[in-house]
Protein backbone atom coordinates (compact mmCIF):
# COMPACT_ATOMS: atom_id res chain seq x y z
CA UNK A 1 0.00 0.00 0.00
CA UNK A 2 2.68 2.40 1.14
CA UNK A 3 4.90 1.56 -2.53
CA UNK A 4 1.68 2.31 -4.26
CA UNK A 5 1.29 5.68 -2.88
CA UNK A 6 4.90 6.24 -3.00
CA UNK A 7 4.41 5.60 -6.59
CA UNK A 8 1.96 7.42 -7.16
CA UNK A 9 2.80 10.40 -5.75
CA UNK A 10 6.04 10.27 -7.50
CA UNK A 11 3.80 9.70 -10.42
CA UNK A 12 2.12 13.10 -9.68
CA UNK A 13 5.53 14.91 -9.56
CA UNK A 14 6.79 13.67 -12.48
CA UNK A 15 3.49 14.28 -14.66
CA UNK A 16 4.48 18.20 -15.95
CA UNK A 17 8.40 15.75 -16.96
CA UNK A 18 6.28 13.63 -18.43
CA UNK A 19 3.89 15.71 -20.18
CA UNK A 20 7.05 17.43 -21.79
CA UNK A 21 8.53 14.23 -22.21
CA UNK A 22 5.06 13.24 -24.25
CA UNK A 23 5.43 16.28 -26.29
CA UNK A 24 8.93 15.76 -27.36
CA UNK A 25 8.30 12.21 -28.43
CA UNK A 26 5.43 13.29 -30.47
CA UNK A 27 7.41 15.44 -31.85
CA UNK A 28 9.59 13.13 -32.78
CA UNK A 29 7.02 10.98 -34.68
CA UNK A 30 7.46 11.94 -38.21
CA UNK A 31 11.40 11.31 -37.81
CA UNK A 32 10.39 7.92 -36.49
CA UNK A 33 8.06 7.32 -39.42
CA UNK A 34 10.30 8.36 -41.90
CA UNK A 35 12.44 5.25 -41.21
CA UNK A 36 10.19 2.12 -41.67
CA UNK A 37 12.46 -0.53 -41.21
CA UNK A 38 13.46 0.47 -37.34
CA UNK A 39 9.93 1.12 -36.90
CA UNK A 40 8.96 -2.26 -38.27
CA UNK A 41 11.80 -4.15 -36.28
CA UNK A 42 10.61 -2.65 -32.86
CA UNK A 43 6.67 -3.22 -33.56
CA UNK A 44 8.42 -6.83 -34.31
CA UNK A 45 10.04 -7.06 -31.32
CA UNK A 46 7.29 -6.00 -28.54
CA UNK A 47 4.69 -7.46 -30.97
CA UNK A 48 6.91 -11.37 -30.71
CA UNK A 49 7.39 -10.75 -27.25
CA UNK A 50 4.17 -10.60 -26.12
CA UNK A 51 2.43 -12.39 -28.90
CA UNK A 52 2.93 -16.52 -26.87
CA UNK A 53 1.64 -14.75 -23.56
CA UNK A 54 -1.23 -13.35 -25.13
CA UNK A 55 -1.96 -16.12 -27.36
CA UNK A 56 -2.45 -18.41 -24.11
CA UNK A 57 -4.18 -15.81 -22.07
CA UNK A 58 -6.79 -15.56 -24.45
CA UNK A 59 -7.48 -18.96 -25.26
CA UNK A 60 -7.56 -19.73 -21.16
CA UNK A 61 -10.22 -16.90 -20.61
CA UNK A 62 -11.87 -17.72 -23.39
CA UNK A 63 -12.75 -21.12 -21.98
CA UNK A 64 -13.85 -19.94 -18.70
CA UNK A 65 -15.77 -17.46 -20.25
CA UNK A 66 -17.46 -20.31 -22.32
CA UNK A 67 -17.81 -21.94 -18.70
CA UNK A 68 -19.28 -19.17 -16.87
CA UNK A 69 -21.46 -18.29 -19.53
CA UNK A 70 -22.97 -21.43 -20.23
CA UNK A 71 -23.60 -22.02 -16.77
CA UNK A 72 -25.87 -18.88 -16.17
CA UNK A 73 -26.95 -18.38 -19.47
CA UNK A 74 -28.48 -22.53 -19.80
CA UNK A 75 -30.60 -21.45 -16.90
CA UNK A 76 -32.83 -19.69 -18.87
CA UNK A 77 -32.71 -21.79 -21.50
CA UNK A 78 -30.48 -19.00 -23.63
CA UNK A 79 -27.45 -21.40 -24.21
CA UNK A 80 -27.66 -20.74 -27.94
CA UNK A 81 -26.45 -16.98 -26.95
CA UNK A 82 -23.47 -17.68 -25.22
CA UNK A 83 -21.47 -16.59 -28.33
CA UNK A 84 -22.95 -13.12 -27.98
CA UNK A 85 -22.36 -12.89 -24.63
CA UNK A 86 -18.35 -13.63 -24.84
CA UNK A 87 -18.17 -11.99 -28.21
CA UNK A 88 -19.62 -8.67 -26.23
CA UNK A 89 -17.47 -9.18 -23.14
CA UNK A 90 -14.01 -10.13 -24.99
CA UNK A 91 -14.70 -7.04 -27.37
CA UNK A 92 -15.68 -4.68 -25.32
CA UNK A 93 -13.85 -5.24 -22.17
CA UNK A 94 -11.69 -8.44 -21.53
CA UNK A 95 -9.76 -8.00 -24.74
CA UNK A 96 -8.48 -4.81 -24.54
CA UNK A 97 -7.94 -4.43 -21.10
CA UNK A 98 -6.44 -8.12 -20.41
CA UNK A 99 -3.96 -7.66 -23.42
CA UNK A 100 -2.98 -4.02 -22.15
CA UNK A 101 -2.19 -5.50 -18.74
CA UNK A 102 -0.08 -8.45 -20.18
CA UNK A 103 1.31 -6.11 -22.67
CA UNK A 104 2.70 -3.70 -19.64
CA UNK A 105 3.65 -6.40 -17.83
CA UNK A 106 6.01 -8.33 -20.70
CA UNK A 107 6.82 -5.21 -23.65
CA UNK A 108 6.19 -2.33 -21.16
CA UNK A 109 8.38 -3.66 -18.46
CA UNK A 110 11.23 -4.93 -20.55
CA UNK A 111 11.31 -1.62 -22.30
CA UNK A 112 11.59 0.47 -19.47
CA UNK A 113 14.66 -2.04 -18.67
CA UNK A 114 16.11 -1.80 -21.76
CA UNK A 115 16.40 1.95 -22.11
CA UNK A 116 16.91 2.51 -18.51
CA UNK A 117 20.20 0.11 -18.86
CA UNK A 118 20.76 2.25 -22.03
CA UNK A 119 21.01 5.19 -19.52
CA UNK A 120 23.22 3.63 -16.77
CA UNK A 121 25.36 2.51 -19.24
CA UNK A 122 25.94 6.32 -21.12
CA UNK A 123 24.45 4.66 -24.11
CA UNK A 124 22.03 7.48 -24.64
CA UNK A 125 24.42 10.25 -23.54
CA UNK A 126 26.93 8.56 -25.99
CA UNK A 127 24.42 9.15 -28.96
CA UNK A 128 23.91 12.46 -27.97
CA UNK A 129 27.53 13.25 -28.48
CA UNK A 130 27.52 12.01 -31.79
CA UNK A 131 24.64 13.97 -32.57
CA UNK A 132 22.21 11.81 -32.51
CA UNK A 133 18.78 12.13 -30.65
CA UNK A 134 17.73 9.68 -28.65
CA UNK A 135 14.75 10.72 -28.09
CA UNK A 136 13.98 10.61 -32.40
CA UNK A 137 16.58 7.40 -32.50
CA UNK A 138 15.47 5.38 -29.61
CA UNK A 139 12.34 7.06 -27.66
CA UNK A 140 9.90 7.39 -30.82
CA UNK A 141 10.37 4.47 -32.50
CA UNK A 142 9.79 2.43 -29.33
CA UNK A 143 6.73 4.89 -28.65
CA UNK A 144 4.88 4.35 -31.90
CA UNK A 145 5.89 0.35 -32.20
CA UNK A 146 3.97 0.06 -28.70
CA UNK A 147 0.86 2.19 -30.10
CA UNK A 148 0.92 -0.16 -33.77
CA UNK A 149 1.56 -3.17 -31.60
CA UNK A 150 -1.38 -3.17 -28.89
CA UNK A 151 -4.50 -3.27 -31.26
CA UNK A 152 -3.22 -6.19 -33.21
CA UNK A 153 -2.64 -8.09 -30.02
CA UNK A 154 -5.91 -7.04 -28.59
CA UNK A 155 -7.38 -8.57 -31.65
CA UNK A 156 -5.12 -11.95 -31.41
CA UNK A 157 -6.05 -12.15 -27.95
CA UNK A 158 -10.10 -11.70 -28.82
CA UNK A 159 -10.04 -13.86 -31.43
CA UNK A 160 -8.10 -16.51 -29.89
CA UNK A 161 -10.55 -16.22 -26.96
CA UNK A 162 -13.74 -16.04 -28.86
CA UNK A 163 -12.45 -18.79 -31.34
CA UNK A 164 -11.67 -20.87 -28.40
CA UNK A 165 -14.49 -20.60 -26.60
CA UNK A 166 -16.40 -21.30 -29.18
CA UNK A 167 -14.20 -24.38 -29.82
CA UNK A 168 -14.85 -25.43 -26.21
CA UNK A 169 -18.63 -24.78 -25.86
CA UNK A 170 -19.13 -26.58 -29.31
CA UNK A 171 -16.63 -29.76 -29.22
CA UNK A 172 -17.50 -30.60 -25.67
CA UNK A 173 -20.12 -32.88 -25.19
CA UNK A 174 -20.94 -31.10 -22.08
CA UNK A 175 -22.08 -27.90 -22.86
CA UNK A 176 -23.16 -28.85 -26.61
CA UNK A 177 -24.26 -25.60 -27.83
CA UNK A 178 -25.05 -25.33 -31.62
CA UNK A 179 -22.61 -24.53 -33.91
CA UNK A 180 -24.47 -22.62 -36.19
CA UNK A 181 -26.23 -20.63 -33.17
CA UNK A 182 -22.67 -19.53 -31.83
CA UNK A 183 -21.38 -17.90 -34.65
CA UNK A 184 -24.88 -16.66 -36.15
CA UNK A 185 -25.40 -15.09 -33.36
CA UNK A 186 -22.29 -13.18 -32.54
CA UNK A 187 -22.77 -11.75 -36.22
CA UNK A 188 -26.30 -10.66 -35.53
CA UNK A 189 -25.46 -8.95 -32.28
CA UNK A 190 -21.83 -7.94 -32.63
CA UNK A 191 -21.53 -4.40 -33.43
CA UNK A 192 -18.65 -2.61 -35.67
CA UNK A 193 -19.72 0.29 -33.39
CA UNK A 194 -18.20 -2.66 -30.67
CA UNK A 195 -15.19 -3.58 -32.73
CA UNK A 196 -14.34 0.15 -33.04
CA UNK A 197 -14.88 1.06 -29.38
CA UNK A 198 -12.54 -1.64 -28.29
CA UNK A 199 -9.51 -0.67 -31.32
CA UNK A 200 -9.91 2.69 -29.68
CA UNK A 201 -9.34 1.85 -26.35
CA UNK A 202 -6.69 -0.68 -27.05
CA UNK A 203 -4.69 2.43 -28.93
CA UNK A 204 -5.00 4.12 -25.97
CA UNK A 205 -3.82 1.74 -23.49
CA UNK A 206 -1.31 0.98 -25.79
CA UNK A 207 0.02 4.85 -26.00
CA UNK A 208 -0.48 5.13 -22.05
CA UNK A 209 1.63 1.82 -21.42
CA UNK A 210 4.64 3.13 -23.87
CA UNK A 211 4.94 6.20 -22.81
CA UNK A 212 4.86 5.36 -19.05
CA UNK A 213 7.41 2.61 -20.23
CA UNK A 214 9.79 4.73 -22.00
CA UNK A 215 9.43 7.54 -19.39
CA UNK A 216 10.17 5.40 -16.35
CA UNK A 217 13.28 4.09 -18.46
CA UNK A 218 14.29 7.25 -19.77
CA UNK A 219 14.41 8.86 -16.56
CA UNK A 220 15.26 5.95 -14.65
CA UNK A 221 18.86 6.78 -11.71
CA UNK A 222 21.71 5.30 -13.34
CA UNK A 223 22.12 2.36 -11.49
CA UNK A 224 20.67 -0.97 -11.65
CA UNK A 225 18.59 -0.02 -8.60
CA UNK A 226 17.31 2.96 -10.66
CA UNK A 227 16.66 -0.18 -13.62
CA UNK A 228 14.86 -2.32 -11.33
CA UNK A 229 12.42 0.70 -9.63
CA UNK A 230 11.65 2.21 -13.37
CA UNK A 231 10.91 -1.55 -14.17
CA UNK A 232 8.57 -1.97 -11.39
CA UNK A 233 6.73 1.11 -11.67
CA UNK A 234 6.29 0.86 -15.30
CA UNK A 235 3.73 -2.37 -14.54
CA UNK A 236 2.47 -0.50 -11.22
CA UNK A 237 1.78 2.76 -12.67
CA UNK A 238 0.29 1.40 -16.23
CA UNK A 239 -2.12 -1.41 -15.05
CA UNK A 240 -3.44 1.83 -12.68
CA UNK A 241 -3.34 3.76 -15.74
CA UNK A 242 -4.97 1.39 -18.32
CA UNK A 243 -8.38 0.34 -15.56
CA UNK A 244 -8.78 4.24 -14.73
CA UNK A 245 -8.82 5.07 -18.83
CA UNK A 246 -10.87 1.63 -18.83
CA UNK A 247 -13.18 3.46 -16.92
CA UNK A 248 -13.17 6.59 -18.64
CA UNK A 249 -13.47 5.51 -22.16
CA UNK A 250 -16.39 2.93 -20.85
CA UNK A 251 -18.27 6.24 -19.41
CA UNK A 252 -17.71 7.81 -22.96
CA UNK A 253 -18.83 4.89 -25.19
CA UNK A 254 -21.82 3.21 -23.62
CA UNK A 255 -23.42 6.89 -22.06
CA UNK B 1 41.72 40.00 -28.79
CA UNK B 2 40.61 39.96 -32.78
CA UNK B 3 38.46 37.43 -34.24
CA UNK B 4 41.20 36.12 -36.74
CA UNK B 5 43.18 35.35 -33.07
CA UNK B 6 39.83 33.40 -31.83
CA UNK B 7 39.85 31.71 -34.79
CA UNK B 8 43.78 30.25 -34.90
CA UNK B 9 44.57 29.71 -31.30
CA UNK B 10 42.33 27.98 -29.62
CA UNK B 11 39.95 25.53 -30.59
CA UNK B 12 37.84 25.74 -27.22
CA UNK B 13 37.94 28.49 -25.22
CA UNK B 14 36.64 27.92 -21.62
CA UNK B 15 36.01 30.98 -19.89
CA UNK B 16 35.27 31.71 -16.01
CA UNK B 17 34.01 28.31 -15.64
CA UNK B 18 31.56 27.51 -12.59
CA UNK B 19 29.21 24.15 -12.19
CA UNK B 20 28.15 22.32 -8.92
CA UNK B 21 26.20 19.18 -9.43
CA UNK B 22 23.90 19.97 -5.98
CA UNK B 23 25.92 21.41 -3.33
CA UNK B 24 28.92 20.06 -4.21
CA UNK B 25 31.15 22.67 -6.22
CA UNK B 26 33.15 20.82 -9.29
CA UNK B 27 34.46 24.15 -10.99
CA UNK B 28 35.39 27.00 -9.28
CA UNK B 29 36.21 29.56 -12.28
CA UNK B 30 38.19 27.87 -13.72
CA UNK B 31 39.70 29.05 -17.71
CA UNK B 32 40.80 26.26 -20.67
CA UNK B 33 42.31 27.06 -24.08
CA UNK B 34 42.22 23.85 -26.22
CA UNK B 35 44.75 24.90 -28.95
CA UNK B 36 43.90 23.98 -32.38
CA UNK B 37 46.24 20.98 -34.11
CA UNK B 38 47.42 20.28 -30.90
CA UNK B 39 47.23 17.31 -28.34
CA UNK B 40 46.20 18.45 -25.06
CA UNK B 41 46.35 16.55 -21.61
CA UNK B 42 44.10 17.34 -18.74
CA UNK B 43 45.12 15.51 -15.25
CA UNK B 44 43.70 15.54 -11.84
CA UNK B 45 42.71 13.58 -8.90
CA UNK B 46 39.86 10.92 -9.69
CA UNK B 47 36.76 13.07 -8.60
CA UNK B 48 38.25 16.68 -9.56
CA UNK B 49 35.48 16.49 -12.60
CA UNK B 50 37.49 15.94 -15.63
CA UNK B 51 34.86 14.17 -17.29
CA UNK B 52 32.35 16.54 -16.40
CA UNK B 53 34.62 18.89 -18.21
CA UNK B 54 34.18 16.94 -21.21
CA UNK B 55 30.33 16.88 -20.81
CA UNK B 56 30.37 20.64 -20.28
CA UNK B 57 32.27 21.11 -23.53
CA UNK B 58 29.93 18.46 -25.42
CA UNK B 59 26.85 21.06 -24.41
CA UNK B 60 25.87 17.88 -22.54
CA UNK B 61 25.68 19.89 -19.11
CA UNK B 62 25.57 23.66 -18.99
CA UNK B 63 27.63 25.52 -16.32
CA UNK B 64 26.43 27.80 -13.64
CA UNK B 65 28.53 30.84 -14.85
CA UNK B 66 31.17 31.45 -17.85
CA UNK B 67 31.08 30.46 -21.12
CA UNK B 68 32.61 27.70 -23.80
CA UNK B 69 33.62 28.83 -27.22
CA UNK B 70 34.33 26.01 -30.05
CA UNK B 71 35.53 27.69 -33.03
CA UNK B 72 34.03 30.73 -31.78
CA UNK B 73 30.73 29.80 -31.08
CA UNK B 74 29.22 29.81 -28.01
CA UNK B 75 28.37 26.19 -27.37
CA UNK B 76 25.58 26.88 -24.54
CA UNK B 77 23.99 29.80 -26.57
CA UNK B 78 22.84 26.93 -29.50
CA UNK B 79 19.35 26.05 -29.57
CA UNK B 80 19.19 22.24 -30.06
CA UNK B 81 19.50 21.59 -33.75
CA UNK B 82 22.40 23.99 -34.14
CA UNK B 83 24.16 22.17 -30.95
CA UNK B 84 23.97 18.77 -32.93
CA UNK B 85 25.32 20.05 -35.71
CA UNK B 86 28.77 20.98 -33.52
CA UNK B 87 28.78 17.82 -32.17
CA UNK B 88 28.89 16.15 -35.53
CA UNK B 89 32.45 18.28 -35.20
CA UNK B 90 33.34 16.38 -32.41
CA UNK B 91 34.00 12.82 -31.14
CA UNK B 92 34.32 11.40 -27.63
CA UNK B 93 35.67 8.39 -25.99
CA UNK B 94 33.78 7.69 -23.05
CA UNK B 95 35.49 6.43 -20.25
CA UNK B 96 33.41 2.71 -19.97
CA UNK B 97 33.67 2.98 -23.97
CA UNK B 98 29.82 3.93 -23.68
CA UNK B 99 29.14 1.11 -26.92
CA UNK B 100 25.40 0.50 -27.76
CA UNK B 101 25.23 -3.40 -26.56
CA UNK B 102 22.60 -4.36 -29.04
CA UNK B 103 25.09 -3.48 -31.86
CA UNK B 104 27.94 -5.81 -32.89
CA UNK B 105 31.67 -3.50 -32.83
CA UNK B 106 31.17 -3.58 -36.56
CA UNK B 107 27.80 -1.81 -36.11
CA UNK B 108 28.68 0.30 -33.37
CA UNK B 109 31.17 2.28 -35.65
CA UNK B 110 29.37 2.23 -38.48
CA UNK B 111 26.59 3.49 -36.29
CA UNK B 112 27.14 7.57 -36.89
CA UNK B 113 27.84 6.74 -40.83
CA UNK B 114 24.46 5.52 -40.96
CA UNK B 115 23.38 8.17 -39.07
CA UNK B 116 24.94 10.95 -40.93
CA UNK B 117 26.36 10.33 -43.71
CA UNK B 118 24.56 8.65 -47.04
CA UNK B 119 27.50 6.45 -48.12
CA UNK B 120 27.23 3.28 -50.07
CA UNK B 121 27.56 -0.01 -48.15
CA UNK B 122 30.99 -0.88 -49.54
CA UNK B 123 32.35 2.62 -48.40
CA UNK B 124 31.08 2.31 -44.60
CA UNK B 125 32.56 -1.07 -44.35
CA UNK B 126 35.82 -0.25 -45.89
CA UNK B 127 35.90 2.88 -43.54
CA UNK B 128 35.02 0.56 -40.31
CA UNK B 129 37.25 -1.70 -40.96
CA UNK B 130 40.43 0.95 -41.11
CA UNK B 131 38.93 2.25 -37.97
CA UNK B 132 38.89 -1.28 -37.20
CA UNK B 133 42.44 -1.98 -37.87
CA UNK B 134 44.07 1.07 -36.19
CA UNK B 135 42.90 0.36 -33.20
CA UNK B 136 43.82 -3.83 -33.30
CA UNK B 137 40.08 -5.16 -33.26
CA UNK B 138 39.31 -5.92 -36.97
CA UNK B 139 38.85 -9.57 -35.92
CA UNK B 140 36.43 -8.66 -33.01
CA UNK B 141 34.18 -6.76 -35.73
CA UNK B 142 31.20 -9.47 -35.12
CA UNK B 143 31.21 -9.18 -31.58
CA UNK B 144 28.84 -8.23 -29.07
CA UNK B 145 30.03 -5.24 -26.43
CA UNK B 146 28.98 -7.88 -23.57
CA UNK B 147 31.67 -10.14 -25.50
CA UNK B 148 34.36 -7.44 -24.93
CA UNK B 149 36.95 -6.34 -22.18
CA UNK B 150 37.42 -3.53 -20.52
CA UNK B 151 40.24 -2.28 -22.61
CA UNK B 152 38.72 -4.07 -25.99
CA UNK B 153 35.62 -1.62 -25.07
CA UNK B 154 37.55 1.36 -24.71
CA UNK B 155 39.50 0.41 -28.02
CA UNK B 156 36.22 -0.13 -29.78
CA UNK B 157 35.01 3.30 -28.55
CA UNK B 158 37.55 4.95 -29.66
CA UNK B 159 37.29 3.48 -32.89
CA UNK B 160 33.88 5.45 -33.12
CA UNK B 161 34.98 8.56 -31.69
CA UNK B 162 36.69 8.78 -34.94
CA UNK B 163 34.96 7.28 -37.07
CA UNK B 164 33.15 10.48 -38.64
CA UNK B 165 36.88 12.25 -38.57
CA UNK B 166 36.01 14.91 -36.31
CA UNK B 167 37.56 18.16 -35.88
CA UNK B 168 37.90 18.02 -32.20
CA UNK B 169 38.46 14.43 -30.17
CA UNK B 170 38.14 14.03 -26.35
CA UNK B 171 39.47 10.89 -25.46
CA UNK B 172 38.60 10.18 -21.56
CA UNK B 173 41.25 8.25 -20.12
CA UNK B 174 41.57 5.54 -23.31
CA UNK B 175 44.89 4.11 -21.48
CA UNK B 176 42.68 2.19 -18.34
CA UNK B 177 43.09 -0.66 -18.68
CA UNK B 178 45.42 -1.41 -21.70
CA UNK B 179 48.25 -3.44 -21.64
CA UNK B 180 51.59 -2.07 -22.17
CA UNK B 181 51.74 -3.07 -25.45
CA UNK B 182 48.45 -1.71 -26.44
CA UNK B 183 48.85 1.18 -24.61
CA UNK B 184 51.81 2.07 -26.36
CA UNK B 185 50.07 1.68 -29.72
CA UNK B 186 47.21 3.98 -28.49
CA UNK B 187 49.34 6.85 -27.43
CA UNK B 188 50.87 6.79 -31.16
CA UNK B 189 48.06 6.36 -32.97
CA UNK B 190 46.29 9.41 -30.58
CA UNK B 191 49.41 11.56 -31.73
CA UNK B 192 49.20 10.15 -35.32
CA UNK B 193 45.65 10.85 -36.04
CA UNK B 194 46.16 14.09 -34.74
CA UNK B 195 49.15 15.15 -36.67
CA UNK B 196 47.49 13.39 -39.63
CA UNK B 197 44.40 14.69 -40.03
CA UNK B 198 44.68 18.12 -38.23
CA UNK B 199 42.53 17.06 -35.73
CA UNK B 200 42.48 18.60 -32.09
CA UNK B 201 42.98 16.11 -29.12
CA UNK B 202 41.95 16.22 -25.52
CA UNK B 203 43.19 13.55 -23.72
CA UNK B 204 42.52 12.58 -19.76
CA UNK B 205 44.66 10.47 -18.24
CA UNK B 206 46.30 9.22 -14.81
CA UNK B 207 49.01 8.01 -16.88
CA UNK B 208 51.37 11.20 -15.90
CA UNK B 209 54.46 10.14 -18.15
CA UNK B 210 52.71 8.45 -20.55
CA UNK B 211 50.35 11.31 -21.41
CA UNK B 212 52.75 13.92 -21.14
CA UNK B 213 55.12 11.82 -23.61
CA UNK B 214 52.45 12.56 -26.50
CA UNK B 215 50.96 16.31 -25.60
CA UNK B 216 51.65 19.79 -26.84
CA UNK B 217 50.18 21.60 -23.63
CA UNK B 218 48.29 20.39 -20.21
CA UNK B 219 46.49 21.28 -17.40
CA UNK B 220 46.65 19.74 -14.25
CA UNK B 221 43.36 20.55 -12.63
CA UNK B 222 42.39 19.74 -8.89
CA UNK B 223 39.62 21.65 -6.18
CA UNK B 224 37.62 23.43 -9.07
CA UNK B 225 40.85 25.30 -9.99
CA UNK B 226 43.21 25.01 -12.49
CA UNK B 227 46.58 24.37 -11.00
CA UNK B 228 49.17 24.35 -13.85
CA UNK B 229 49.43 24.55 -17.31
CA UNK B 230 52.01 25.08 -20.34
CA UNK B 231 53.51 22.42 -21.86
CA UNK B 232 54.83 19.12 -20.53
CA UNK B 233 57.87 20.61 -19.70
CA UNK B 234 56.46 23.47 -18.05
CA UNK B 235 54.67 21.05 -15.80
CA UNK B 236 57.32 18.97 -14.99
CA UNK B 237 59.59 21.39 -13.49
CA UNK B 238 56.71 23.79 -12.32
CA UNK B 239 57.89 23.55 -8.58
CA UNK B 240 54.42 23.96 -7.31
CA UNK B 241 54.02 21.05 -4.87
CA UNK B 242 50.90 20.11 -5.86
CA UNK B 243 51.75 19.55 -9.12
CA UNK B 244 54.91 17.81 -7.52
CA UNK B 245 52.75 15.40 -5.21
CA UNK B 246 50.15 14.88 -8.62
CA UNK B 247 53.29 13.71 -10.65
CA UNK B 248 54.99 11.66 -8.07
CA UNK B 249 52.12 9.86 -7.25
CA UNK B 250 52.98 10.93 -3.73
CA UNK B 251 50.07 10.03 -0.77
CA UNK B 252 50.54 13.27 1.85
CA UNK B 253 51.17 16.60 -0.08
CA UNK B 254 48.69 19.47 -0.79
CA UNK B 255 46.64 17.74 -3.03
CA UNK B 256 44.22 15.65 -0.57
CA UNK B 257 44.11 11.81 -1.41
CA UNK B 258 40.31 11.64 0.42
CA UNK B 259 37.51 12.53 -0.68
CA UNK B 260 36.45 15.25 1.77
CA UNK B 261 35.26 14.09 4.97
CA UNK B 262 35.45 14.82 8.78
CA UNK B 263 38.31 13.70 11.00
CA UNK B 264 39.42 10.25 10.30
CA UNK B 265 39.11 10.12 14.40
CA UNK B 266 36.37 11.19 15.11
CA UNK B 267 34.62 9.68 12.69
CA UNK B 268 35.71 5.94 14.10
CA UNK B 269 35.03 7.41 17.58
CA UNK B 270 30.87 8.47 16.23
CA UNK B 271 30.32 5.09 16.07
CA UNK B 272 31.02 4.20 19.94
CA UNK B 273 28.27 4.42 21.76
CA UNK B 274 28.22 5.52 25.32
N1 LIG C 1 25.44 12.93 -12.14
C1 LIG C 1 26.11 13.37 -11.06
N2 LIG C 1 25.43 13.84 -10.00
C2 LIG C 1 26.07 14.31 -8.91
N3 LIG C 1 27.41 14.34 -8.79
C3 LIG C 1 28.14 13.87 -9.80
C4 LIG C 1 27.53 13.36 -11.00
N4 LIG C 1 28.50 12.98 -11.84
C5 LIG C 1 29.65 13.23 -11.21
N5 LIG C 1 29.45 13.77 -9.99
C6 LIG C 1 30.46 14.22 -9.04
O1 LIG C 1 31.27 15.12 -9.74
C7 LIG C 1 32.62 14.94 -9.41
C8 LIG C 1 33.44 14.94 -10.68
O2 LIG C 1 33.10 13.81 -11.43
P1 LIG C 1 33.90 13.42 -12.75
O3 LIG C 1 33.27 12.19 -13.28
O4 LIG C 1 33.94 14.61 -13.64
O5 LIG C 1 35.35 13.14 -12.16
P2 LIG C 1 36.66 12.71 -12.95
O6 LIG C 1 37.63 13.80 -12.75
O7 LIG C 1 36.34 12.34 -14.33
O8 LIG C 1 37.13 11.47 -12.10
P3 LIG C 1 37.82 10.09 -12.62
O9 LIG C 1 39.22 10.40 -12.86
O10 LIG C 1 37.64 9.17 -11.45
O11 LIG C 1 37.06 9.66 -13.82
C9 LIG C 1 32.71 13.65 -8.63
O12 LIG C 1 33.15 13.98 -7.34
C10 LIG C 1 31.34 13.09 -8.58
O13 LIG C 1 31.04 12.75 -7.25
MG1 LIG D 1 36.22 10.64 -15.35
Amino acid sequence: MNGVWTVLSGMLQGLGRAQFFLVSILGAIPAALLRPRLLAQQVYAVGVMSLIIIVISGSFVGMVLALQGYRTLVDFGAAESLGVFVAIVIVRELGPVVTALLFAGRAGSALAAEIGLMRATDQLSGMEMMAVDPIKRVIAPRFLAGVIAMPLLAMIFALMAIGVAGGHAVGVDLLGVDDGAYWSQIHAKLHWDDIRDSLIKSVVFGAAVSWIAVYQGYHAAPTSEGVSRATTSTVVVSSLAILALDFILTAFMFR
Amino acid sequence: MTVSESTTDALVRVRGLHFSHGPRVIYDGVDVDIARGKVTAIMGPSGTGKTTLLRIIGGQWRPNAGSVHFDGVDVHGLRRAPLYELRKRMGMLFQNGALLTDLTVFENIAFPMREHTQLPESMIRDLVLMKLEAVGLRGARDLYPSQLSGGMSRRVGLARAIALDPQLVMYDEPFAGQDPISMGVLMRLIRSLNDALGLTSIVVSHDVEEVLSISDQAYVIAGGKVLAHGTPEAIRNSGSPYVEQFLRGQPDGPVAFHYKAAPYAQDLMAGVRT
